[in-house]
């Protein structure tokens, strides 16, 4: 009666040899160029079927079992999206194509500031959302091994059902991986996938519609008995409920647009808009095809199987009732192909999404510190990432299959995910009409939104022995009943998924358009922004490789940019030429766009080259691990600049330190130079002196006192000169810091002692000197010799210059502050307060100083010894006299 | 003063005979007073008559007042440069042509150049020879 199991596995495997071989022989042909066949319509309408999953294969039939026509909005959302929002289905193309979109998440984070973060949120909410679809899909198809089992005369062993579904995902899993992340050159197209998924539309559509046929002419006998079986069953005697029709049809609708798997093979593995415009009626026929028979296969279950039969597997269980072998593994294969393509699409979506948006990110920033990494390595690394991502996504269904146990009814828990997945809507549309739609707005919205879908109706579905318990959803958590999840604000009486679909969107969308208000969106936001909204007016073309003469004219202006307008201007000539068009733009040819790449690839790297050259010419798109490759690049420009950037900050430092060493230079060379004037000076003036009176000792007969005072001059310029030379070499020595001290242990009374006793030999009986004995009884410890030096300076100017009747020294002594004052203070005019500044400086005498003799280094020499000892030497203002005050720290 | 108003009109005098038997008058302003002794001597027995002033800031109007036949100038002096005294004589329509020997410690290249671009007449660089002194005073006078 039945067909034995081990057929069935037999029958499996060869469908899969055949999917196989299908998708192969496409991928071989898509890389050898064959891209019309690829570029088809028909391709393209036949692989939006994966909307058709084994739950409309299987479950529509249940449906309309259960809930009468109510099925139909499941096809009527995506029809009239088809239909009416056509241009809003070209405008995610064309977005998708000009931005290189790989994934919904990525879109979404690529309109929004390139925010990752968003990326991450959609992509959690696809996997959430599509992760029940796919335990779905597996529960059909074992649910589907096991009618046969069921139906085997001897039975089998079909009891194992849990390990039917674990083959059926790491089968599907191997598929995926071998179709999905075999293609791996900048391209999220999967020519072969997209094929397969198209033939195994065509088998779905002509098994269900064999059993429709086989139901109508074969069971009830004709389209006459099966209208009077439809009116006679309670199918007909539902009524329908207006604001479920709308809900349904709004979320099947939202779910078209935004189910990661839909958005894959409507935008991602779009190879031309056109196929739109094919699409846009031909989906539509697709899907009421598929709808055609769900009614009379339902009226035919019911009336013909046993009532507890699961309405959900008529399609298997009527053929096999009429012991038709055939046509009831024609219509297993149906069920089998819209779970397989559903899953091998959703995995290939959901792992792009996660390792792109997960995987990736969090890997890079563990290798940040590592600087940069070889494309190939990167590649590699997306390689393994989206194996591993498509294994863990069908790993996350299977366990989901595993351990709900399988029993909630397909079509519920389509309407969940389609409700989940649907909160990604309002970020989706607003952001590509309305550019004022912010970062914030869209991931406050798609929290909001998602909490809302778990609280009202992810978390209940679970069922009251759930996460939910029955208290709960009775009377809301803490008893606050207008928490009540399946009645929230108050709004009850309302069907579950309405409710939810109602508040989720509502709070959803209000949340992103407040916020959007609200926020101030970043340059690259706006920016993004404008591109998506204005997509139309940006990218003028989208059409295939080798086209016209517009996108040589785009290369040129590009190449121009890059390579400078002279040296574009001559390649495309040269190549014109080459081509036989000289004066015109050269042809787009392969070979001419693969030898402007390489051109450019010397300005601004392979990659970057390769990516620029690809925006352009279209035909391939711009992935991933290209743009990784450009940033890669840029940050090792950016990297060199910073370092050439650091280079010219160092050298402008030298620069200017140099300049400034040379101003000291040219300073202290115009120092030198006066000072050199100054000593020529004053070695100079008594050299004349003596020049001039020992000529004329030599040439007069002078008399003896004559002789005698001319000879006193001579020896007194001559002890002068001596000084001076003293003085100047003693401060040369002070200056450069040769000094060496010694010294030593010797009361400051005994310092003062030395020092009167050599000045008044040398101005005898000039000026009268006051001190205090007492205050003067302190022990130094440092080089008196050089501190006395000091002192005969100051004692012998005071002597040479104060000019009062009876002159008068006075020197005190006291302590404070930390230091020993020694201050010598005498009672003449003191020094004017124009001049005090100025003499410590060399050469700096006053006036007069012929008749002091001397050479003006005298202070600036107490000023070096003074330093060297620790201490000062200053002038202190507003004495009676001129007054000059020593220190010296007092622990020494 | 009435004397030294007809000496120098008399010193103007081509006649050799005239000019070697009358005195000539000379001021020294130098501030150094072992080399104004030393010029004074060496020129006074040379038969000039020597007056000396020592103060930069009154120097011309001690020429002024004096109206020597030459001029012995210092450069480095107290109060005011030999430069700026010089600039002035030479602005004077009395003292335009009074010949003025200059004296310096600072016998660098550019003091001699500012010197002849004021108009001096000789410039020397000390120690100075007296012989050299006494004759280029006496080549002054007879241009």
């Amino acid at each position: 009666m039945a067909l034995p199991f081990n057929i069935l596995v037999l029958v499996c495997l060869a469908y899969v040899v055949f999917l196989f071989l299908v998708a192969f022989g496409a991928d071989k042909r898509a890389s050898q160029g064959g891209s019309n066949w690829l570029g088809l319509p028909l391709i393209y309408t036949l692989s939006l079927s994966v909307y058709c999953t084994a739950w409309t294969f299987y479950g529509a039939v249940g449906y309309a079992a259960r809930s009468g026509l109510e099925y139909v909005t499941i096809y009527l959302g995506p029809t009239l999206v088809m239909i009416g929002w056509w241009w809003i289905l070209r405008k995610l193309v064309r977005i998708g194509r000009a931005q290189r979109v790989t994934s919904i998440a990525d879109l979404i984070s690529s309109r929004y500031g390139k925010s990752n973060g968003l990326g991450v949120l959609v992509t959690l909410l696809a996997v959430v959302g599509t992760t029940p679809y796919i335990a779905l899909q597996l529960q059909s198809v074992t649910l589907s091994f096991a009618v046969f089992a069921a139906a085997a005369p001897g039975g089998f062993e079909g009891a194992d059902l849990s390990a039917t579904a674990l083959w059926v995902a790491v089968g599907l899993a191997l598929f995926t991986i071998l179709f999905g992340t075999r293609n791996l050159d900048a391209n999220e197209r999967h020519h072969g996938v997209v094929t397969a998924i198209a033939v195994e539309a065509v088998v779905k559509l002509v098994a269900l519609m064999a059993v429709g046929i086989f139901v109508v002419w074969g069971v009830a006998g004709g389209t006459t008995e099966i209208a009077s079986m439809i009116a006679d069953s309670p199918i007909s005697n539902w009524n329908i409920n207006p604001g479920r029709w709308a809900g349904l049809t709004f979320l099947s609708a939202a779910a078209f647009l935004t189910l990661p798997r839909m958005f894959q093979v409507l935008v991602v593995e779009n190879v031309d808009e056109r196929q739109l415009a094919t699409a846009s009626w031909a989906f539509p026929t697709y899907l009421m095809l598929m709808s055609l028979f769900v009614v009379p296969i339902a009226v035919a279950g019911l009336n013909v199987l046993p009532p507890d039969a699961n309405p959900d597997l008529f399609v298997l269980t009527l053929p096999l009732h009429y012991n038709q072998q055939g046509l009831a593994m024609l219509s297993f294969l149906g069920g089998f192909s819209s779970a397989t393509s559903m899953v091998i699409v959703a995995s290939i979506a959901l792992s792009t999404m996660v390792s792109n948006h997960i995987v990736m990110p969090i890997w890079l920033s563990a290798r940040s510190d590592e600087g940069a990494t070889v494309s190939g390595d990167v590649r590699h690394l997306v390689l393994t990432s989206r194996r591993l991502s498509i294994g863990a996504v069908l790993l996350l269904g299977y366990l989901y299959y595993h351990f709900s146990g399988g029993g909630a009814e397909l079509a519920a828990i389509g309407l969940i995910s389609f409700a989940g997945v649907a909160q990604v809507l309002p970020a989706l549309l607003g952001g590509i009409v309305w550019r004022g739609a912010a970062r914030n707005g869209a991931a406050v919205g798609l929290i909001a939104g998602f909490a809302v879908w778990a609280y009202t109706l992810f978390l209940p579905s679970f069922g009251e022995a759930g996460i939910m318990s029955a208290q709960m959803l009775t009377n809301g958590p803490w008893g606050l009943e207008w928490l009540r999840p399946r009645a929230l604000f108050g709004l009850a009486g309302l069907d579950p998924v309405v409710h939810a679909v109602f508040w989720s969107m509502l709070i959803n969308t209000g949340a992103f358009i407040v916020v959007s208000l609200l926020s101030f969106p970043s340059p690259l936001e706006r920016l993004q922004g404008a591109q998506f909204v204005n997509v139309f007016e940006h990218s003028a073309s989208t059409k295939g490789w080798a086209h016209g003469g517009a996108e040589a004219e785009d290369l040129l202006i590009m190449a121009q940019r890059i390579m400078g307008a002279d040296e574009a201007q001559t390649l495309f000539q040269a190549q014109a030429s080459d081509q036989g068009k000289e004066g015109y733009l050269p042809d787009t040819t392969p070979d001419f766009i693969a030898r402007l790449e390489r051109e450019l690839a010397g300005s601004v790297g392979a990659a970057t080259a390769h990516a620029m050259v690809g925006q352009i010419v279209g035909g391939a798109s711009v992935s991933v691990e290209d743009l990784m490759a450009v940033a890669d690049e840029t940050q090792q420009m950016l990297e060199h600049s910073s370092q050439l950037e650091a280079q010219q900050k160092e050298l402008t430092t030298t620069a200017r330190r140099l300049s400034e060493v040379n101003e000291k230079l040219t300073q202290l060379s115009i120092q030198k130079d006066a000072f050199l004037s100054q000593i020529s000076h004053e070695l100079r003036t008594p050299m004349t002196s003596i020049r001039a009176f020992s000529e004329i000792l030599r040439e007069s007969d002078l008399d003896h006192a004559a002789q005698e005072k001319y000879a006193m001059i001579i020896h007194g310029e001559a002890v002068r000169l001596t000084r001076l030379l003293d003085d100047l070499l003693d401060l040369s020595v002070l200056e450069n810091g040769q000094v060496q001290l010694y010294p030593q242990h010797e009361p400051l009374s005994h310092v003062l002692d030395r020092a009167v006793a050599a000045t008044s030999s040398l101005s005898a009986g000039g000026i009268a000197i006051r001190r205090n004995p007492e205050a003067e009884e302190i022990g130094l410890y440092t080089d008196t010799d050089r501190l006395a030096q000091v002192f005969i300076n100051l004692i012998a100017n005071a002597a040479k210059y104060c000019e009062a009747q009876a002159p008068c020294l006075e020197i005190k002594v006291s302590q404070k502050l930390g230091e020993l004052r020694i201050d010598f203070v005498d009672n003449g005019g003191g020094i004017p307060p124009e001049s005090q500044a100025v003499i410590f400086e060399k050469f700096s005498r006053l006036s007069d100083q012929a008749a002091a003799g001397g050479a003006g280094l005298g202070l600036a020499i107490c000023r070096e010894i003074m330093d060297k000892l620790g201490g000062t030497v200053t002038y202190l203002p507003g004495q009676s006299g001129a007054a000059f005050r020593v220190t010296l720290p007092v622990a020494m | 003063m009435t004397d030294q108003t007809s000496d120098l009109k008399i010193g103007g005098d081509p006649e050799p005979t005239v000019a070697v038997t009358l005195p000539r008058h000379v001021l020294v302003i130098e501030d150094e007073p072992n080399i104004i002794e030393a010029i004074s001597f060496i020129l006074s027995r040379d038969g000039w008559v020597v007056a000396t002033h020592s103060n930069g800031e009154t120097a011309v109007e001690a020429v002024l007042k004096l109206r020597p036949d030459a001029l012995i100038l210092d450069v480095m002096l107290p109060g005011r440069s030999g430069y700026d005294i010089l600039q002035d004589l030479r602005a004077n329509e009395t003292t335009k042509d009074l010949p003025v020997l200059m004296l310096t410690a600072r016998g660098q290249k550019n003091d001699r150049e500012l010197a002849e671009r004021l108009g001096v007449n000789k410039f020397m660089t000390k120690p100075f020879s007296n012989a050299e002194v006494l004759e280029t005073m006496r080549a002054l006078i007879e241009a």
